[in-house]
């Protein structure tokens, strides 16, 4: 590169998505969050190695609610996904984003609401023993990053309700879309840990 | 020799001024966002907390000088080896790096300010936080007293009822969100704020440094958070995770303490040997020898330290296979060290050398250094160190990997950089003094601690009878900490008296190769005028190296004068790709640091109102942090002049 | 004497503190393990020093050695080349060096980690705060079990197997001067073995921070020939005293440990079966009182008594006031079993 060439150019200002640097930081808290449940992932996996009896105690546990739950976070994110697409087509009309973010929080909450029914039928409690706080625990850290998306895209949906984007840079619409996706990945990694392993092993 | 911002004229640089300046009064003490200033409070803030560790320790010193005595109850000594431990490795030996690197980064790399400056203040805040939230707690007796790593059960409710462990636990949660903060600041500024041409072969090996520490870190202080918060689990719900009742694992935690302790140690180490690698070249009058291979060094040695943890568990019965892998891996790890250290010996050889206080404590830390590492490797053969583990051998070991890798580069960076901070000189003698003190104080203290493990005295013992013989040693290791806390303080002196009367310093008083050096003597609010054209690793060395085949350009660049701006670029190759808009002052990272600080408050205390309190506080203030600023997209031309 | 072994014991001089004064010192060792241990450890002790001196070597000349004085503007090098020689020189030297350590290691490791023979004793070590609770197995017949505390017996010349746990807390047995340590872990069985060629008192020591009185919570094995040991054994299955008593000394005696010691300490053969501290059967044979904290005399076990927070704070065991008359009938008891 030499004087000469970048004297010459013309860049944008503020920069979205890879361009800025907001999506970066955005990269950098997945990764953080995301080992953080490998680690507890780890947390289960090892007392389960280490325990005596079979684990889990009471056998695998049931995916009677907890698969239409997954397909219900699978689905909030490929409506998300898709209100996001539309938008970005609509030339910022924006209709179609506000449908699917709203639907997106709707499925969400619903997923929560659905954990807390299967949480509330478990046959055991939290401080019974090793597998019960290790299920609690990492369910439950990814139910508090499910909240925390639910109440992000709630914000965001307030912003979009009131044009705040209209003409403007989408920068944290994309952003939330990123961390939704990312809990729903990570919901897919504890599901299959807990509900999919004990079946296979 | 004039500065390159002083080629604007002088209608330009007041604009710039008045863009960048942080505003007066309380509003723009607490919202500054100037990461020169936030560096310099996490330098004093970690000195602070140095001076505290270092108080502990003395303390420590005075009761183990003799056996069998009595200044300290078994309780007090608990919680003063426990608190030296967290307050020097957590609150010290990160933070005083992070201060380093923060201040020097956007003016090593030609920015105006680091990728996030908002997030930047966050991190300080949040250090401040969390170090008074671990320190309120001696007040009352209850300081945390289960060692720095805080192994259960001894930390279980059931064998330490009170509070102490408490603190431990939330206290490095919370620190843990400052360290993320600030390496996910570091690492998306390198990726994207340097100026044109600063491609990854030309930055300066602190970056490096720097740069692989955060990427680990962010990777690694999840393993300690989530102990911390199963130990919280298992003290205060009920929890087993590590309780044996129930089927927890008391070794479930060393696994997620070491997994995350191990990186930590390196992301200790890794920048101030870029502090060296940077600053050592200036004294021995040429670039440092291997540049490639100390950067390949510097980001092997973290990799592997990802896969070495184990070796803090050697004594833990863990099958042989696994601890022969361990083992070996340990002594992988001493090669990208080796380079590292021939890296320096040679460019000390093949250079000529300036004895200034600087020079002092980068050349002796070359061997402190060694001993450290041999130190290392004896512990790495884990035959050896089922003796070895666990006495003060490995205490000598650590000591000099931290005091001899961390402590040295940061007083001789302290000197080498003191001049760019504040335009002044710090005094050649009284440094002199001061070096000499520490270094002769440190060995004194530490060299003996070897032959006092290799005799079979345990860590973390509040006393020893005559019988085991280690009194003499004991007391030879007492008076040396002594004489290293005098050099201290002669050092911070020098450092008080500079600031006041120091000699005035130009631009480049060393006259050193890299960026920073300019930029005037203390640089101005908005670093550079002009965003410079970068081509060598040795800006400010071009017109004396042969082998240079472009020439950096200081004086005309990308002005970037629209409100407060700098440039963002490809992560590989440096090209110019956008316009980035940096924040101005704002209160919000001190609101949200308060905030956290509240919701910690709120679990400590077990209280729903507190933490309830906290948690709305930290929505409020992340919804105002996020919102949406009402400017259209745009594209211009950049000017350049 | 080997060569090898005559060279440690002149290296042994030039070590502040020789041998005798310093009962944990591993750089001397007996049995196979300790000395396989000592070897490795004067083996990569002076590596390691030499490693020391020729970089300090390399440094020194660097720094010192002699150039052309530069001009102050001048640089010492005109390209940005040269000195990776060092490099090439410095991995040749030290690859082989760290190869050749993580070989020995890795021979050590096997020499050291499983007996040479089976062991024919089997002993299971607890630690607990702050003393260790010892129980010598007998695998064919239960009766020939028996329980003791804070002082180990074993056998010269063949190893014996140690099962290491703990009840409360992490802790780590080691004695160094027969071998490395192993921690003892609650919930998990730890299976470790030691071995002494030379009767002898050998000082062992708690190697992991277990809370307030982990510095005194030390022990002793006595190794001693197997006729001896057979002979000791058969003195602990034994209801018998060491040394004869009136016998109106040893009822009074009994009287006071019922009151007093019987809810926390046992005594085979007398109903007083405390588990919670150390086991008191043939307590006059230790060498110490209190896990290492004190030397077994009449005296100092008659102020342990009545002074335990003064001697071992944070101990469990509350101070007891006793009579005068009591003490002495305690104190004359336990020296006697």
């Amino acid at each position: 590169m030499n004087e000469a060439t970048i004297a010459r150019q013309s860049l944008p200002v503020r920069g979205t998505g890879r361009v800025g640097t907001a999506w970066w930081g955005m990269l950098c808290l997945i990764a953080t969050e995301a080992i953080l449940f490998v680690y507890l992932i780890f947390s289960y996996l090892y007392l389960g190695a280490q325990s005596p009896g079979s684990w889990p105690p009471d056998g695998p546990p049931a995916l009677r609610l907890a698969l239409p739950d997954t397909c219900i976070l699978l689905l909030s994110s490929a409506v998300l996904e898709w209100g996001k697409r539309m938008h970005r087509r609509e030339h910022r009309r924006g209709t179609a984003w506000i449908v699917g973010l709203a639907l997106t929080i709707l499925l969400g909450a619903a997923f929560v609401g659905i954990q807390g029914v299967e949480w509330s039928r478990k046959s055991f409690a939290f401080s019974d023993d090793s597998y019960s706080c290790a299920y609690f625990t990492l369910t439950g850290l990814h139910l508090l990053h499910v909240v925390a998306g639910l109440i992000a895209l709630s914000v965001v949906l307030a912003w979009s309700l009131a044009g705040r984007f209209r003409g403007q840079g989408y920068e944290q619409p994309r952003l939330a879309v990123l961390y939704w996706h990312f809990v729903d990945a990570v919901w897919l990694v504890v599901f299959a840990v807990i509900y999919l392993l004990p079946r296979i092993g | 020799m004039a500065t390159k911002a002083e080629h604007l004229p002088q209608a330009e640089r007041a604009k710039l001024d008045r863009t960048w300046e942080t505003a007066p009064g309380l509003f723009g003490w607490v919202g500054t966002v100037d990461h020169k200033v936030i560096g310099i409070r996490y330098l004093v803030t970690s000195f602070v907390f140095l001076l505290l560790g270092g108080i502990e320790a003395l303390v420590i010193r005075i009761q183990l000088a003799q056996p069998d005595l009595h200044v300290l109850t078994p309780e007090q000594y608990n919680q003063l080896f426990s608190m030296h431990g967290v307050t020097m490795i957590f609150l010290y030996a990160l933070p005083v790096l992070s201060g380093f690197s923060n201040y020097l980064w956007p003016l090593m790399l030609g920015a105006r300010d680091m990728a996030f400056p908002r997030l930047n203040a966050l991190s300080y805040w949040l250090f401040v936080c969390a170090g008074l939230f671990l320190y309120a707690s001696f007040p009352f007796g209850a300081a945390p007293d289960g060692g720095w790593f805080n192994y259960v059960p001894n930390a279980a409710r059931t064998y330490d009822p009170g509070p102490n462990i408490d603190i431990f636990a939330l206290g490095l949660i919370f620190l843990g969100i400052s360290t993320t903060v600030g390496s996910a600041n570091f690492v998306v500024t390198l990726l994207r704020c340097r100026a044109p041409g600063m491609s990854v072969n030309r930055l300066p090996i602190i970056v490096w440094g720097t740069f692989t520490a955060s990427v680990a870190n962010l990777f690694a202080v999840p393993a300690v958070s989530l102990a911390c918060a199963e130990l919280w689990l298992d003290r205060n719900a009920g929890a087993h995770f590590f309780e044996v009742s129930g089927g927890g694992q008391p070794l479930l935690w060393q696994h997620l303490f070491w997994m995350f302790g191990h990186p930590w140690v390196y992301a200790l180490v890794l920048p101030s040997m870029g502090i060296v690698s940077d600053a050592l070249p200036t004294f021995c009058r040429r670039p440092l020898v291997g540049y490639t291979a100390v950067a390949i060094a510097t980001v092997s040695t973290m990799i592997v330290g990802f896969g070495v943890w184990v070796h803090h568990m050697f004594a833990t019965g863990i099958p042989v296979l696994a601890l022969s892998y361990f083992s070996a891996a340990s002594f992988v790890i001493a090669i990208p060290s080796a380079i590292a250290v021939f890296s320096w010996i040679a460019t000390i050889w093949t250079g000529r050398p300036v004895f200034k206080v600087p020079f002092l404590y980068f050349s002796s830390f070359i061997l402190m250094f060694v001993i450290g590492g041999v130190s290392g490797v004896m512990t790495a053969s884990v035959a050896l160190d089922w003796q070895l583990t666990d006495t003060y051998f490995v205490v000598a070991h650590l000591h000099y990997v931290l005091i001899g890798i961390n402590l040295f580069p940061v007083l001789g960076g302290i000197h080498y950089w003191f001049p760019k901070m504040t335009g002044r000189m710090m005094d050649e003698r009284l440094g002199k003094w001061a070096f000499w003190l520490v270094l002769i104080g440190f060995n004194l203290a530490f060299f003996p601690m070897h032959f006092t493990g290799l005799m079979g005295m345990p860590r973390r013992v509040y006393t020893y009878p005559a019988e085991m013989g280690v009194g003499g040693l004991n007391l030879t290791t007492t008076i040396g900490a002594f004489v290293l806390a005098l050099g201290i303080l002669l050092f911070l002196t020098n450092v008080a008296r500079s600031l006041a009367r120091g000699a005035d310093a130009g631009p480049n008083p060393w006259d050193a190769p890299t960026l920073e050096w300019s930029v005037p003597s203390p640089p101005p609010p908005y670093n550079f005028g002009v965003i410079p054209l970068i081509a060598s690793r040795h800006p400010l060395w071009e017109d004396r190296l042969e082998d240079i085949e472009d020439a950096s350009v200081l004086e005309r660049g990308f002005l970037l004068d629209e409100d407060r701006e700098t440039l963002g670029v490809t992560p590989l190759d440096a090209e110019p790709d956008v316009i980035l808009k940096m924040p101005g002052d704002t209160i919000l990272p001190f609101a949200l640091a308060l905030s956290i600080s509240l919701l910690f408050g709120g679990l400590f205390a077990k209280s729903i109102w507190l933490g309830g309190a906290g948690t709305l506080a930290v929505l409020v203030v992340l919804t105002l942090w996020f919102r949406p600023r009402a400017e259209p997209l745009q594209e211009r031309p950049a000017l350049y002049e | 004497m080997t060569r090898r072994r005559s060279l440690l014991a002149a290296c042994t001089g030039l070590l502040p503190g020789a041998c005798a004064q310093a009962p944990l010192d591993y750089l001397h060792g007996d049995g196979i393990q300790a000395r396989s241990l000592a070897q490795l450890a004067w083996g990569l002790g002076i590596i390691s020093l030499l490693v020391v001196f020729v970089i300090a070597v390399a440094l020194i000349a660097a720094i010192v050695r002699r150039r052309e004085a530069g001009g102050k503007h001048a640089l010492a090098v005109r390209r940005d080349v040269g000195g990776m020689r060092w490099i090439y020189v410095g991995l040749a030297v030290s690859l082989p060096a760290l190869l050749a350590m993580t070989v020995w290691t890795l021979l050590t490791i096997g020499a050291v980690a499983a007996p040479p023979t089976p062991p024919s004793l089997t002993i299971a070590v607890t630690g607990e705060r702050w003393f260790w609770a010892v129980r010598y197995l007998d695998p064919h017949d239960p009766s020939g079990s028996f329980t003791t505390a804070n002082q180990i017996v074993i056998p010269t010349g063949q190893p014996v197997r140690l099962l290491l746990s703990s009840s409360d807390v992490i802790h780590s047995f080691w004695v160094p001067r027969l071998g490395g340590k192993m921690d003892m872990i609650p919930g998990k069985t730890n299976i470790h073995w030691i071995q002494a060629d030379h009767p002898g008192l050998y000082r062992g020591q708690c190697a992991e921070f277990c809370g307030l009185q982990h510095a005194k919570m030390a022990f002793a094995v006595l190794a001693m020939t197997p006729a001896d040991f057979a002979r000791w054994r058969a003195l602990q299955l034994s209801n018998d005293l060491r040394q004869p008593l009136p016998p109106a000394t040893i009822e009074a005696g009994l009287r006071v440990f019922a009151s007093h010691c019987a809810a926390c300490h046992a005594i085979r053969g007398t109903g007083a079966g405390g588990i919670v501290g150390p086991d008191l059967s043939h307590f006059g044979a230790r060498t110490t009182i209190a896990a290492g904290s004190l030397p077994n005399t009449r005296a100092n076990l008659a102020y342990w008594i009545g002074h335990t927070q003064q001697v071992k704070p944070g101990a469990e065991m509350p101070p007891v006031a006793l009579t005068p008359r009591e003490s002495s009938d305690l104190s004359a008891l336990l020296e006697a079993l």
